[in-house]
């Protein structure tokens, strides 16, 4: 029941593979990929939103309101212009309905903004019990745990964050985007698009010019953050794009480590979500970016659901850096997302760790991009497709070698796993070598719950939905086992969650 | 124990068993003899509750109940156990944490209070030495990379821990050289008890040199053509199953005949 297929790639070959479901699976499965979205509810909050659609006046519109200096509206306006030039990108193996950018409300912000809450007690408690149903109890996690700083995005303005004061101690600063360009302009200013420019792809453009808020983290040399930093993402408003832009630089010798989660309510119409994330990692610097990301997925009948187009990337611009990306991705109906980094450095080190999960009709074109530039790079790729109901998932992956990167290595290895007859898989390797010392691994798998598997658990004693818990949970070990203890923790739930409630 | 009365069972809709009869008392071992295609291990499936196999007729009696309305697990639960012919591999599943689990769910079932690891690690330890195996096995995924011999030695230390009431051997001694065999065989007699009924499916009967049966049953085109003692698997390795087809049987005379 395991159908392998391995490929060692030599150099310069870079052949696309694809596997698709076709031969039948037992219907005892099914059941298990029918779920309800658990986190569908909508908060009753008064938002201030910009109406629909796109123009200077808008942006201009954003960056008065969030009172930014000149060279930041200049940089959006230069976003926006290029942006008219261009059109989304269309070479994923997705099927999106043309999105109606006009259509989109650019800006929206809970009301009470101008009057910002000062601590969580402030906090509006209808938008505190919405955190509770998302399982994220702020105060609680903030009290009992102790070593998670929660930078909370509702919307696209920050609420609240928390132990400030015990990273400003460290010489750390975590903070909201909007507050990084007004305390610390000079350091936004000299990072800001370096890693991804504004021009980059489409929607970074978009992104660059309408950007609302995000987070932004310094950590200045030789300090290792105290503690993992965390933000959680939600989209509310109904037709409001969410546009996060955050930026982590971590100095010479420094370290961190950043969590990213999200859900967002139930809707019917779909909702874009285009975040830029830009990670610089100077010599010997070491950042950890871990992402689980739940959003709305859309219902069984593939209506709804959040459009995910993010550009993530990392510049390890030191040497000896090293940026390890893991992500645990079960949301969104669509998810366009290729968490990349740039080895610039001699000896720096990139990794990507990926679960992704399709069930119903959700898409995923997701994987990465390594690019070797300096010498003795070394990058790791971990990629593991679920696919489930009508689920497609391509791995899609990039490894470039250039032609300085004296003995650079890449290992990537790629699995995925089918639940049911009509989900597919697909892997889209991309291997460009130029330097002759390269070692370029790839490894792909495709494999099958079938019945063989859960009988033998079965006969065990074991309960079908446990049996299935347990072999999905099996699969991605190798990429659980770098998220964080907590985030692992609620990696697996959400998994559990995503493919019928398995573990009891 | 179990008993099975006129069984009929058809596969994708084709007959396989065609009014088997069996039964078997606890503190026995039967073996279940028959050339390639004649039901074997259909027979086993049926009994643990496999998908795709159809029971048209007849019934199965497990602790005088109805086994055929039971599900899968529930059998298991019950305390009938398989070691399969071929051990599925479950990547990334530790070994001990599948077992653990496994246990659990029949204590739970039984209305036992769950094993913590300590408590569990201490079991398996007991059984371990009991079957001479190195605990190399506990620490890796469930049968992953396991060779041929690890695999069937594995079913059977999970058989120790799982403590069956009935337990089918489904072709145990296929793919195995004669100290493999020989390991695996004796890991077999260590669990004869009392209580405990065992099936043992063989093509041959060199199994059945380690693992003496009370009794043998010759299966041959979906029914038992025969049954005997120990000394109907040597005939049968003597002349061949080709000889049944020729009616060898009767010259084995009216006591054995089915």
């Amino acid at each position: 029941m395991h159908g392998e297929l391995k490929e060692v790639y030599k150099p310069m070959s870079s052949e696309p593979t694809q596997v698709d479901s076709t031969s039948a699976n037992p219907s005892s499965v099914d059941h298990f990929v029918q779920q309800q979205y658990r986190y569908g509810f909508v908060t009753d909050i008064e938002s201030e939103t910009v109406p629909p659609g796109l123009d200077e006046d808008v942006i201009r519109w954003i960056s008065a309101r969030k009172e930014e200096p000149q060279w930041l509206l200049d940089w959006r306006l230069e976003a926006y212009h290029h942006w008219l030039k261009m059109s989304p990108p269309d070479w994923a193996h997705l099927k999106i309905k043309p999105i109606d950018f006009q259509a989109i409300s650019y800006f929206s912000a809970p009301k009470s903004d101008k009057d910002r809450p000062k601590s969580l007690d402030e906090v509006d408690p209808k938008l505190l019990e919405t955190y509770e149903k998302l399982g994220v109890p702020l105060h609680e996690r903030a009290r009992l745990a102790g070593v998670v700083a929660v930078d909370v995005v509702f919307d696209s303005v920050s609420l609240g964050t928390t132990f400030r004061e015990e990273l400003k101690k460290a010489g750390v600063i975590f903070c909201s985007f909007s507050e990084a360009v007004h305390d610390y302009p000079d350091l936004v200013k000299q990072y800001l698009g370096t890693v991804v420019p504004s021009r980059d792809n489409f929607f970074a453009a978009l992104n660059s010019a309408v950007f609302s808020d995000g987070s932004f983290v310094f950590i200045p040399k030789g300090v290792r953050c105290p503690m993992e930093l965390s933000t959680y993402f939600r989209i509310n408003a109904a037709d409001t794009g969410q546009f996060e832009r955050t930026l982590i630089i971590a100095e010479e010798r420094s370290h961190v480590s950043y969590l990213e989660g999200c859900t967002a309510p139930m809707r019917d119409q779909n909702q874009l979500h285009a975040a830029v994330v830009e990670l610089v990692a100077m010599d010997d610097a070491n950042i950890k970016y871990s992402t689980v990301q739940n959003w709305y997925p859309g219902d069984e009948n593939g209506v709804g659901g959040i459009y995910n187009f993010v550009t993530k990337r990392g510049d390890c611009r030191g040497d000896r850096s090293r940026i390890s990306w893991t992500q645990v991705e079960t949301g969104s109906a669509i998810t366009w997302k290729y968490p990349s980094c740039i080895l610039r450095g001699d000896s720096s080190v990139g990794e990507f760790y990926s679960v992704a999960l399709t069930n119903n009709y959700q898409q995923a074109d997701t994987g990465t991009k390594m690019i070797h530039i300096g010498r003795n790079t070394r990058s790791k790729i971990i990629a593991k497709g679920i696919s489930a109901g009508h689920g497609q998932n391509a791995y899609r992956g990039l490894v470039r070698i250039t032609k300085n990167a004296e003995n650079a290595r890449n290992y990537t290895q790629c699995d995925s796993m089918l639940i049911g007859k009509n989900c597919g898989a697909h892997t889209f390797p991309y291997i460009e070598v130029s330097n002759p010392s390269a070692k370029v691994e790839h490894e792909a798998t495709t494999s099958r719950i079938g019945e063989d598997q859960l009988f033998y658990c079965l006969q065990r004693g074991i309960s079908e939905e446990d049996a299935v818990s347990m072999i999905v949970d099996g699969f991605c070990k190798q990429v659980f086992r770098e998220l964080p203890m907590e985030f692992a923790v609620e990696a697996k739930a959400l998994l559990e969650v995503s493919l019928e409630g398995a573990v009891g | 124990m179990l008993e099975i009365k006129n069984l009929h069972v058809t596969v994708g809709g084709k007959a396989i068993l065609k009014g088997l009869d069996f039964s078997i008392e606890a503190g026995q071992v039967h073996a279940i003899m028959g050339p390639n295609g004649s039901g074997k291990s259909t027979l086993g499936n049926v009994i643990a509750g496999r998908e795709g196999y159809e029971v048209t007729q007849g019934e199965v009696l497990y602790k005088g109940k109805n086994l055929l309305e039971l599900a899968p697990e529930v059998r298991a639960c019950e305390g009938i156990f398989m070691a399969f012919q071929y051990p599925v591999e479950i990547p990334g599943v530790n070994n001990t944490y599948f077992l653990r689990a496994a246990l659990n769910a029949q204590r739970k079932y039984r209305g036992e209070p769950e094993l913590d690891s300590m408590e569990f690690l201490k079991l398996v330890r007991e059984k371990l030495k009991i079957l001479h195996i190195n605990d190399d096995l506990l620490h890796r995924a469930v049968n992953e990379g396991f060779s041929g011999g690890e695999k069937k030695r594995n079913e059977i230390f999970q058989m120790a821990v799982l403590e069956p009431v009935l337990a089918i051997l489904d072709e145990t001694d296929s793919g195995l050289d004669i100290d493999a065999l020989r390991l695996v065989a004796e890991g077999v007699n260590r669990l004869r008890s009392d209580d405990r009924a065992m099936i043992v499916i063989t093509h041959y009967q060199r199994l059945l040199d380690h693992i003496v049966p009370d009794k043998v049953h010759v299966l041959a085109d979906g029914k038992i053509v025969a049954r005997g003692g120990a000394e109907l698997a040597l005939k049968l390795e003597e002349q061949g199953y080709t000889w049944l087809e020729q009616g060898g049987i009767q010259s084995l005379g009216a006591e054995l005949r089915a």
